[in-house]
């Protein structure tokens, strides 16, 4: 059950093979045994769990069922949850309750999905490795001195350690996709629009959208279906027919153009990943799909640029942790700036602080134009390359991170290299394309090695398509960390 | 040596719209502290804004009213006004900077020298922050967040008045315009209307003097007051060789006085940019026509109309328009009518029907009194059932909901006395009676008439038809 798909629980369900309170209970001991080693959750509670779980049974024995009813997902401590603790990974909002749901669980629990947990994450989703949580740094199931990726880290890791059987996550540069590749998981980072932000508590509110994390793309499909469509609470909410993100998923690839941008396969591409990627990309020719060279020439700039939009928005977005209606406020202080101060400087932690100065420097007076409105421009370049590119490929395919997982500390104290870990992610997020990343090998240390895909604007059926071809070929996305010391 | 005031405004109209600029959360005013303030009005986690259409509607119509389409931005940006404020839950305030809504425009006033255009800047959307109640708790600061988000439209003049009388005649001008287009109710003591004052000096001729803005004038006296005060602060300053600080000033009602808040250099760096949780807002030429179509006739066009239909003067034309209400009750009167002419329909609601909404405290929404029984009176002065006098009186009876004119002026039996023969009868009498101001009228004292025709009224009970009175007497003392 542990290593089940998602249709196969759906069918054991449906089948009664298993109820819902007994597969819940399942994950929840796993949870128990592994997370005081990975640190994948922040918030588990059990009886809400196991409620929720119980009102699935009797949707089930009316027969009254979706897809998702009856299975546990874990969800990333940045979707605000009704009755559940909702932090962000952070201190500011270690006390904070919400008293609504987050446009994306209320689809689930309209789903008749379980909520099993909530994830540990970077703070405030700001991070590449989920070190920066106020609640400790996640680990990486495939070796535990490693990083698990982040800012989803708790989401990957969980997936991967067989803690849920999928989760939810979010991406702004990379926070998905990224961390899916760094813990051997399949994600999906959307189309901007496609996923309401509503209760997703914003980071860079112009990149930031929420999708899935699991073992395979056929899994993926089926959350998506679940997560997507229309939510007039979010004014950037695309309004669009619902899909059924599996109906493609079996179509052959011959005739698939797959474009490879040279930018992706250059100097600071580690060469474990290059061959992991090269070799995906073999495959793909078999499956029948056609290389093609293609270029992204504004690329390079996509960090710099996303280093200056990204904590220009977050900086504005965080106003709001000010310790006057909710969460942290420092216990004493001398009169209402000390309050701010105090507050922020205690409930923050310092790559938070980091960002929320760099963002208010590059907005200030005299800077504006220099640093913002420039960056934007590069946006536009970045979103231009991809139109070029989409008029000669079907898909844009490389690798997701220049390396494997890295060790715990050995990038915390060098914030541009961390930066540079979503040196292949950022684009997308841009340009607002979908992206996502599927297990592709193993290297460094036996460390998994993540492909990256990267659709035209909400072309996800083709996207997951093209990974779940890929997937019945292979065998990575099966795979599971072994060894796993509680 | 002459000095020349400029002055600018912003104003601040709220627009009468059922919810907040960007979420569900009611604008009803006095509910108790923090009630109406949901989950996108404190900020939680999470939530995102979503623009009222109803709010954005409001300031097309108020575009179409001071320029028309042209001034209509067809695509604007709500941006973010970062700040730290305790009643600014989201620590910025969504408004338009950039690109707003509405640019350009004009209000035509009347001066004491004819009519003058104001130039509007621009007017742009944007949401109130809540109020901080510093009074209310020892130690502490209770936030009441009842406000937070209200839809506000900022009116920004150009610096286009020159005297303290001209910004009021402007501000005035400005607020009947909300309400007559419906866009704002105007209440002043509820903050629904409130202007800022840009205010500088200079020597005539010479280039515009280092201004300093006044917040917060929330009534016509305390603009006008404060204008003068701050004017005549700078002359004072300049004239003893000083230099004007640019900052920001409070006026304080009590002292009749300003003072300085902060200056420039304490000024906040707002580090505006285009909110990314909103897209750019699109208007459509359709929608544009749409609204442009159910706006009603304007204040200004009806003056003009008013002075070449109904031949009234830009005066009388003027006091029928300052509220849509009384133009509009002042044409279903004229409408009404069979006999009498609209100068003496404006001379009776511009006069005793104004005076009688002022005393009981009144508008013309709650006037029991249809257009059409009003019309009604009028006619029956003008078929000397009554006269004039006895008219306002039937007036006051219809407004307490006695009847209409002929119901009242049969039960009170105010019926005019037209029979020639009793009016002489009784003139007669009031002659015998009064020989001694008989003889001061032959002797040429004009004023012995006036004292009779009053003794002929006061034994008629004011019934006698006052022509017929005048005609009769004059013949007798002739005779």
């Amino acid at each position: 059950m542990l290593n089940a798909s998602l249709k196969e629980l759906s069918a054991a369900l449906a089948q009664r093979k298993i109820s819902s309170v007994e597969l819940t209970r399942l994950f929840l001991e796993r949870v128990e045994k592994l997370n005081g080693s990975l640190n994948a959750f922040i918030t588990l509670d059990a009886e809400k769990s196991l409620a929720q779980a119980r009102a699935a049974d009797k949707r089930i024995a009316k027969g009254a069922t979706q897809p998702l009813t009856g299975i546990p997902v874990a969800h990333k401590d940045i979707f605000v949850t009704r009755s559940w603790l909702t932090t962000c990974g952070s201190r500011i909002l270690s006390n904070f309750v919400s008293p609504y749901d987050a446009h994306v669980i209320e689809r689930f629990n309209g789903a008749g999905a379980v909520i099993l947990g909530k994830t540990n994450m970077d703070e405030f989703a700001m991070g590449s490795s989920s070190e920066t949580s106020f609640y400790g740094p996640v680990k990486n199931p495939w070796g535990q001195a490693y990083v698990p990726g982040g800012s989803s880290g708790g989401s990957a890791a969980a997936v991967a350690a067989r803690m849920a059987p999928a989760a939810t996550g979010t991406d702004t540069g990379g926070s998905i996709r990224q961390p899916a590749a760094l813990s051997g998981v399949s994600g999906l980072k959307p189309t901007y629009g496609l996923v309401s932000r509503y209760g997703m508590i914003a980071f860079a509110s112009s990149l930031d959208q929420g999708g899935p994390l699991a073992k395979s793309a056929e899994d993926l499909a089926l959350l998506l279906n679940a997560m997507a469509g229309f939510d007039a609470r979010d004014s950037t909410s695309v309004e669009r027919v619902a899909e059924d993100y599996r109906r493609e998923l079996d179509k052959p690839l011959a005739g698939l153009r797959i474009g490879v941008p040279k930018e992706h396969f250059g100097e600071g591409l580690a060469g474990d990943v290059g061959r992991a990627v090269g070799a995906a990309l073999e495959e793909f020719e078999k499956l029948g799909a056609k290389r093609v060279p293609i270029g992204l020439p504004n690329s390079g700039l996509s960090v710099p640029a996303y280093y200056v939009i990204a904590p220009a928005e977050a900086a504005s977005n965080l106003s709001r942790f000010d310790g006057v209606r909710y969460g942290h406020r420092a216990k004493e202080y001398r009169d209402l700036a000390d309050m701010y101060r105090r507050t922020r400087a205690e409930g923050f932690g310092a790559e938070v602080r980091r960002r929320i100065l760099i963002g208010t420097y590059v907005l200030s007076h005299g800077y504006y134009d220099a640093y913002y409105l420039k960056a934007q421009k590069i946006r536009r370049l970045i979103a231009d390359d991809f139109v070029e590119a989409f008029k000669r490929c079907d898909v844009v395919v490389g690798p997701t991170s220049p390396t494997v997982a890295f060790k715990i500390g050995a990038k915390a104290a060098d914030p541009v290299q961390m930066y540079l870990n979503d040196i292949y992610t950022i684009p997308a997020n841009l340009a607002g394309l979908p992206g996502m990343s599927i297990p592709c090998g193993f290297g460094r240390d036996d460390l998994p090695v993540g492909l990256h895909i990267v659709g035209n604007y909400f072309s996800e059926a083709k996207m997951l398509n093209v990974a779940h071809q890929y997937q019945k070929a292979t065998d990575w996305h099966q795979r599971e960390p072994a060894g796993i010391q509680p | 040596m002459n000095w020349e005031i400029v002055i600018g405004l912003e104003t601040h109209a709220q627009l009468s719209t059922k919810s907040k600029m960007f979420s569900g959360g009611s604008t009803a005013f006095g509910a108790p502290p923090n009630t109406q303030a949901n989950a996108v009005d404190i900020a939680l986690p999470g939530v995102l804004p979503v623009a009222n259409k109803g709010a954005v509607e409001r300031a097309i119509r108020f575009g179409l009213a001071v320029g028309g389409e042209k001034v209509i931005n067809r695509r604007s940006v709500f941006a973010r006004k970062n700040y730290f404020y305790p009643d600014l839950p989201k620590g910025y305030q969504i408004s338009q900077y950039e690109l707003p809504i509405v640019k350009g425009g004009e209000i035509r006033i009347l001066t004491e020298s004819g009519e003058k255009a104001i130039r509007l800047t621009r007017a742009h959307l944007e949401e109130d922050a809540g109020k901080s109640l510093h009074e209310a708790f020892q130690d502490k600061s209770g936030i009441d967040l009842n406000r937070a988000g209200v839809p506000l439209l900022e009116i920004v003049s150009e610096p286009d008045m020159r005297s303290a009388a001209e910004a009021v005649a402007y501000a005035k001008t400005l607020h009947a315009l909300v309400r007559w287009i419906g866009i704002c109710d105007g209440n002043m003591q509820e903050g629904s209307f409130r202007c800022d004052a840009n205010v500088s000096v200079r020597r005539l001729g010479a280039p515009l003097g280092t201004r300093c803005e006044i917040k917060n004038l929330n009534s016509f006296r305390f603009l006008e007051r404060a204008i003068e005060f701050e004017a005549k602060r700078q002359i004072e300053i300049l004239k003893d060789g000083g230099k004007i600080i640019q900052e920001t000033r409070l006026y304080d009602a009590d002292k009749d006085e300003t003072r300085s808040m902060r200056t420039k250099e304490e000024a906040h760096d707002y580090r505006y940019f285009p909110d990314p949780d909103l897209l750019p807002l699109e208007v459509s030429e359709k929608w544009i026509e749409e609204i442009k179509a159910k706006l009603p006739e304007l204040p200004e066009a009806k003056r003009k109309r008013y002075q070449t239909e109904y031949a009234l003067s830009p005066y009388d034309a003027s006091l029928l328009t300052d509220t849509r209400e009384k133009a509009e009750y002042f044409e279903l009167v004229c409408r009404s009518l069979e006999g009498p002419a609209p100068k003496t329909v404006a001379n009776w609601i511009t006069g005793e029907l104004s005076a009688l909404l002022n005393d009981r405290g009144i508008d013309f929404s709650q006037l029991l009194i249809s257009g059409k029984a009003f019309a009604k009176l009028l006619d029956r002065i003008k078929d000397g059932t009554i006269s004039a006098n006895v008219a306002k009186e039937v007036l006051h009876g219809m407004a307490n909901g006695e009847g209409d004119a002929d119901a009242i002026i049969v039960k009170r039996g105010l019926k005019q006395i037209s029979d020639a023969g009793a009016i002489e009868k009784i003139v007669d009498e009031v002659l015998a009676a009064n020989a001694k101001q008989v003889e001061d009228y032959r002797a040429g004292k004009g004023k012995a008439f006036n004292s009779l025709v009053g003794q002929v009224m006061k034994a008629t009970q004011g019934k006698a038809n006052p022509g017929q009175v005048n005609e009769i007497l004059k013949r007798k003392l002739a005779g």
